[in-house]
């Protein structure tokens, strides 16, 4: 799905944590959110997935106006940063969790939804952890369960804050191999935000360099790399 | 605990987070004193009042009319109270850490007001406001619902005494729990609804489970404001503490204390109830813990 971000700002209270930022993100696109903390990253973010709502401007999901789209209409998967998973259920509810919330008229049934679950199992490579919970898991299979909870709903765009946060260097290495080929698998327009430069540049197709809620520079890695378009990126991509 | 299971060689050197033995004997030696002075002497006092002219002769106390409806009223009062305290704890609490908002710490204050007012104070705050000679009261009355020195003012004693309860032992676990998990739920297309029966619930009931427990405890035991406002009518506004402090009064010993122990195994038996519940889920409590 084509995703266009039109002069969209944000204000909490009197602090200003996106100033008008556009974004053009063409469809199947792995993107990176690259930034510190408090460059508006995660904000845009939880824009684009419909858990905060911009103070002006629209949100164009294949060109058709979405800014107004509950967080449940959007169907963006999400995983977030310490991934969520609800404790209390095992991982195959965990993924399921989705597919049951969905109005009857629309809803798999029990056998079809054990199935997909499954299915997405088997996809994070994780075919034998169904029946554990959360907190038995380590934390890259968490990602993992995490990643195949977004993807039950069958989601139009995938949004990641932070996936490889929580993990130590090695997994981490192991796991962005994984996102790209669940990306290029499933073929959606996938967003991820990160203040690890090596990440953005390794993972993503287009990388947009965020900073104090303004947008320092959009383009390929190697672009980017080649061509830094201020001090803050020089600085910052460490070029 | 650790150096009791585990025994290591006399070393000439301490672990920095132990204390010298002879400070540990002291501590535990006090908090046993204490603990025993306080608790459980007069525990055992109790149940030994009660019982001094035999069982027989407390349980006959127990079946007259007046121990009878006291008990009844008793728990008819919590019946009332806890349910929507629960209900309104569940309610402040949700709004107190999901949501911000001007105005958040005075809720916060009020939430507590019950537990810095005497109950005295808000009992006769109730008999003011809704007493025969107000203006809510009066008219109250004539429309056949009489709030003081009738049920529906104990209930209210009873709820104001015991409100904060709940959502104290909420605040906490929400505020550690954070909205994450919530937010999944919702992209995951959820309701509000759903995310409240299928995550939030699921995440606090053992927070509101000792809640529920502990108001319970105290509505059950409620003096001072189920006092003024219920006129202790014997064998209808009189509650089970009342009625232990008339019988008392009245040197009625052996049946002031049959019914103080009876108040007492009612909350033993929450207690009771609150470490089987522990015992039986423990996996799924460290599970909610842990992460």
């Amino acid at each position: 799905m084509q995703i266009e971000i039109d002069e969209i700002s944000k204000e909490f209270g009197t602090t200003a944590a996106l100033t008008p930022v556009s974004l053009s993100i063409p469809s199947g696109a792995l993107v990176a959110l690259l930034g510190p903390s408090g460059s508006g990253k995660t904000t845009l973010l939880r824009i684009l997935g419909g858990l905060e709502f911009p103070t002006a401007g629209r949100v164009l999901f294949d060109g058709s106006d979405a800014t107004r789209l509950t967080v449940q209409e959007r169907r963006a998967g999400f995983v977030f940063q310490s991934y969520a998973l609800f404790a209390h259920m095992t991982v195959f509810e965990n993924i399921a969790y989705g597919l049951r919330a969905r109005k009857r008229a629309t809803r798999p049934p029990a056998a079809e939804i054990a199935r997909r679950v499954t299915k997405l199992l088997d996809l994070i490579q994780l075919p034998d952890i169904g029946a554990r919970y959360p907190s038995q898991l380590s934390g890259g299979q968490r990602q993992r369960v995490a990643l195949a909870r977004a993807l039950a709903i069958e989601p139009r765009m995938l949004l990641l804050d932070e996936p490889f946060g929580a993990l130590d260097a090695r997994v981490r290495k192991d796991l962005r191999q994984g996102l790209r080929d669940i990306h290029d698998t499933t073929g959606l327009t996938t967003i991820f935000v990160t203040h690890d430069q090596d990440e953005a540049m390794e993972l993503a197709d287009l990388v947009v360099v965020m900073s104090m809620g303004r947008i320092e520079q959009i383009g390929r890695p190697q672009d980017i790399r080649a061509r830094p378009a201020s001090a803050f990126v020089r600085d910052f991509i460490g070029a | 605990m650790s150096d009791l299971s585990h025994p290591v060689p006399a070393s000439p050197f301490r672990p920095a987070a132990t204390e010298a033995p002879w400070l540990r004997i002291t501590l535990t030696i006090a908090v046993v004193a204490i603990l025993g002075v306080l608790l459980f002497a007069p525990l055992i006092a109790v149940f030994y009042e009660a019982l001094r002219e035999g069982v027989g002769a407390s349980l006959a106390t127990l079946a007259n009319p007046e121990s009878q409806s006291a008990i009844r009223l008793t728990l008819l009062v919590a019946a009332f109270a806890v349910p929507l305290n629960a209900v309104f704890g569940v309610a402040a609490a949700w709004l107190i850490t999901k949501y911000s908002f001007r105005g958040k710490a005075i809720l916060i204050t009020l939430i507590d007001i019950p537990f810095s007012v005497s109950p005295v104070v808000a009992g006769l705050c109730i008999v003011l406001t809704f007493g025969a000679n107000s203006w809510a009261g009066s008219w109250l009355v004539a429309h056949g619902l009489p709030v003081v020195f009738a049920v529906p003012g104990i209930v209210m004693a009873s709820m104001f005494v015991t409100f904060p309860f709940v959502a104290r032992e909420l605040i906490p676990v929400m505020v550690e729990q954070g909205r994450a998990a919530e937010e999944a739920a919702l992209t995951l297309g959820a309701s509000g609804w759903r995310v409240f029966f299928t995550v939030t619930l699921p995440n606090i009931r053992w927070a509101l489970l000792y809640g529920v427990l502990l108001c319970n405890a105290r509505a059950m035991g409620e003096f001072g404001a189920v006092a003024v406002v219920s006129g202790k009518i014997r064998g209808l506004t009189a509650t089970m503490p009342i009625t232990i402090e008339m019988l008392y009064n009245e040197y009625s010993s052996v049946a002031a204390f049959t019914l103080a122990a009876v108040l007492a195994l009612l909350a033993l038996v929450t207690l009771a109830l609150k470490t089987l519940l522990e015992w039986r889920y423990a996996d799924q409590l460290a599970a909610t813990h842990r992460h």
